[in-house]
Formats: structure tokens, C-alpha cells, sequence
């Protein structure tokens, strides 16, 4: 097939207010008003949201899942980041 | 933001340009032990996602599982769209509309669950129409009355989902999600299907007689959606074992045909098989034997629509190229216009 290739667009839902927007899934469009088009019919058909994105799958720069030891190890290391490390009297009551 | 939710984005983000990356944990690792590790991570329930090593058996079985079933939620448009314009009301006619788009949806989640694995819809959708790539054999028997509407929301609805609520669970994460929202909507489908036989089955004698020969016609194909036996299918065996599949095709043809005969026997209507009859012991529904002879006809090309469903599609790619190539020009002038 010599088509050129239909740019892919990562789509993005807000199902509620107050929440964020949350990936969905992904569609082929030519252009960005066209993906809005082909994410509502593709992604909302039930009332899933109340706002949507699309955004150039190109465009999203990701952490490389295969460095994710290195990338994430300090969230796993630093205890004293939780509540739950530091003692409280219980008669203080909650904290 | 919640931590988790944040890692569950990060997670999820997975696009296309990321195949090109890389990012790959195992480069000189010793291929038996990248295998072990592979296989240790999927009996722990951990999913594969886009960018993991995976073994080329394991990424060609996806491939060519999830563009079979993209296939064939778009060509089971066809059978269905038959009936649209000479649906018997407004509501079954609205539903009818609803039904058709989402399997359009349903193929569209699928293509671009397969895309993750490095193939492009474009190839996919060349490898169908060039007739290199499978579909859902029950797709080549026609719709020939409104009943057969019913049947296929019922039966082959049913049986799609006996097959799809297991795959939920596939090993292979956008897999496994797609599936999990065609699943919530193909409940819609079967129950739209089930009260068009209900509604037939208590009309006149004429209408019960309709609903009848459409059982007896989608009966056995339905049957055939499973596959063929444990015995003979060859791709079974890895399947299980990387947990792509759950079940065998034994297993969920036998848990298809408990869950629907007592449906029909609801009906008033009678199963084509005189073999059928209920073993209490373990429970289930015994059947008779499967013309596997049939199955491989259509499979291979000789069922009744085969050559008809592929010159619809081909048509339909053809007549709507200028389509694409005019949003793709228009597309590529507007970004000329306005740089990002």
C-alpha cells in the first residue's frame, strides 16, 4: 500500500468533574480536529467524560520502563516521606 | 495527584514512538535466561507491556490474534448492516445502528492494541483485503430475515463474549484493556439479540418459525466460534502456557453451551442437535458431534459469503481513499500554516 501513514493521536478523558484527565486510548486522525472527532465517537459513545484531549503521540516524551529501578528508587528508600514514620501519641488523638 | 494513579498514567502512556527506543533490560542476557525471566514474570501475573522483552513467538501469536479479532469486529459489521435500513421499528432499527458502530469502535481499540506490537493498521487492514489475514469464520454465513439479527446478537454475542471476559485477564496489558471495555459494551449486544428471539418467539407462528430457522442455522457456526478441538488446535498449547489465553477451546465451547441452551429452551424453541441432552453428574449440557469438515470449508474460503464480505471491504478501502488522502493533504497544509 504506498498511503502515506494517518497520524497517531493519544486521547485523554475526563470522565468527571474534579478529576483529572486520564488516558484512554489512541486514534489515527489527519489532523488535531479530526482525532477530537474520531476520540469522541471512538472513546465517549456512553457518556464517558466531559472532556477530552488529544495530543501527538510523538509529542509525549515517556521514562524508559526499563530504567524504572534507577528512575523510581527513592520513592522506595525515603521512609521518612510517609506519616506513618514518625510516632504520635496515641492520646493526641488523630494526626 | 495520587501516587499510583500517577504510576498507572505512566504506565498506560505507552505510544508508538516509543517502539523505536531502545530500552531493553535484557541486552546481553543469555536468551534461555531472558526467556525463564519472561516466563517467571507471567506466572507471577505481571503484565508484558509494549516496550518489555518478549519472545517473537509470543509478540507474533498477539499480533496475529488481535488483528484476527480486529478483522473480524469489522467485518461482522457487514452481516448486520444488511439489515439497518429494513430493521422492523424505530428502536431495533436505533439499536441496530448502535450495535454496528460500536463493533466499529470495537475494531478500532483492537487495531490499535496490535500497533503496540510494531505493525501499522495500514498493513493489517492490506494483509485482510489481500485475504492473507483471518477472520471469524461466522462471518461468511448470511443474514437472510430479521431473526437472524436476534441469532448473531444472542448466539454469536454470546459466544464472543464467552471467549472475550477470559481474555480480560490476557497477559499482554493493551490486550487486556481493550478487552475489558468491549466487554462492558458487548452485554448491550447480546441482550438486544436475546429480546429480538424473545419478542419472535411469542409473535405469531409465522414470527416463532422465523426465530427457529435462525437458531437452527446459527447454532452450529456459534459452536464453531470456539475453534477447533483441544486436540487439533495447534496454537493452544503456548497460549495457555504465556497466558494469553485462559481457557482451551474445549473448555469454553462446553461453558457457551451450558450458559445458552437453557435460554432457548426459555424461548420454546429447539436446539438443532439431537444429540443434546443434560448430564447431571458434572453438570452439563452433552452435545453432539461438530462437522469440522464445514468449519475448514469456510475457513479456507468456500463458505457462502467469503467472496462477497472481502469484495465489501475492498470497495469500501477504495472508495474512501480519496477521503483519507484529501484529510491527509488538508491535514499536512494546516501544520504548514500554523507551526506547533
Amino acid at each position: 500500500m504506498t498511503e502515506k501513514h494517518m497520524p497517531l493521536w493519544e486521547v485523554f478523558i475526563r470522565s468527571r468533574n474534579g478529576l483529572a484527565h486520564k488516558h484512554a486510548g489512541s486514534v489515527h486522525a489527519a489532523d488535531a480536529t479530526m482525532a477530537l472527532q474520531a476520540a469522541r465517537d471512538v472513546y465517549t459513545r456512553r457518556g464517558e467524560g466531559l472532556s477530552l484531549w488529544v495530543v501527538p503521540s510523538d509529542a509525549i516524551t515517556a521514562s524508559d520502563p526499563a530504567e524504572k529501578d534507577m528512575m523510581f528508587e527513592p520513592t522506595a528508600s525515603k521512609i521518612y516521606r510517609h506519616p506513618t514514620f514518625y510516632k504520635v501519641p496515641d492520646d493526641v488523638g488523630n494526626m | 495527584m495520587d501516587f499510583r494513579f500517577f504510576c498507572d498514567i505512566l504506565e498506560r502512556m505507552y505510544t508508538q514512538g516509543l517502539l523505536d527506543s531502545k530500552s531493553d533490560s535484557s541486552v546481553g542476557i543469555e536468551p534461555e535466561e531472558r526467556l525463564r525471566r519472561f516466563q517467571a514474570r507471567i506466572d507471577a501475573e505481571e503484565k508484558i507491556e509494549p516496550t518489555d522483552w518478549m519472545p517473537d513467538a509470543y509478540r507474533r501469536t498477539l499480533i496475529r490474534m488481535i488483528s484476527q479479532h480486529a478483522h473480524s469486529e469489522v467485518v461482522g459489521m457487514l452481516p448486520e448492516g444488511n439489515w439497518i435500513t429494513r430493521a422492523p421499528s424505530l428502536r431495533r432499527k436505533a439499536a441496530l445502528l448502535a450495535k454496528v458502530q460500536d463493533e466499529g469502535g470495537h475494531g478500532l481499540y483492537l487495531y490499535a492494541a496490535a500497533e503496540t506490537l510494531g505493525i501499522s493498521r495500514e498493513e493489517m487492514i492490506e494483509q485482510l483485503l489481500a485475504g492473507r489475514a483471518k477472520y471469524s469464520s461466522i462471518f461468511n454465513y448470511p443474514t437472510l430475515s430479521w431473526a437472524d439479527i436476534g441469532a448473531i446478537g444472542w448466539l454469536v454475542d454470546g459466544a464472543a463474549i464467552m471467549n472475550q471476559i477470559p481474555l480480560c485477564r490476557c497477559s499482554y496489558g493493551p490486550y487486556a484493556r481493550a478487552m475489558i471495555r468491549i466487554c462492558k459494551e458487548e452485554s448491550f449486544h447480546q441482550r438486544q439479540g436475546y429480546e429480538i428471539m424473545l419478542t419472535l418467539s411469542r409473535g405469531t407462528a409465522q414470527q416463532k418459525a422465523m426465530a427457529q430457522d435462525a437458531l437452527d442455522r446459527w447454532w452450529w457456526p456459534s459452536l464453531m466460534m470456539f475453534g477447533p478441538s483441544d486436540k487439533e488446535s495447534q496454537h493452544s498449547d503456548n497460549s495457555l502456557r504465556w497466558k494469553i489465553k485462559r481457557f482451551s477451546n474445549d473448555e469454553l465451547r462446553q461453558k457457551f453451551v451450558d450458559a445458552t441452551v437453557p435460554q432457548g429452551h426459555h424461548l420454546g424453541l429447539a436446539f438443532p442437535d439431537p444429540d443434546l441432552a443434560y448430564d447431571a453428574q458434572p453438570g452439563h449440557w452433552r452435545f453432539g458431534a461438530i462437522n469440522w469438515g464445514e468449519f475448514r470449508d469456510v475457513l479456507t474460503g468456500n463458505g457462502p459469503c467469503n467472496r462477497q464480505r472481502l469484495q465489501q471491504r475492498r470497495a469500501a478501502d477504495e472508495q474512501g481513499a480519496w477521503v483519507r488522502e484529501a484529510a491527509i493533504a488538508y491535514g499536512e497544509k494546516h501544520s504548514r500554516r500554523s507551526p506547533p
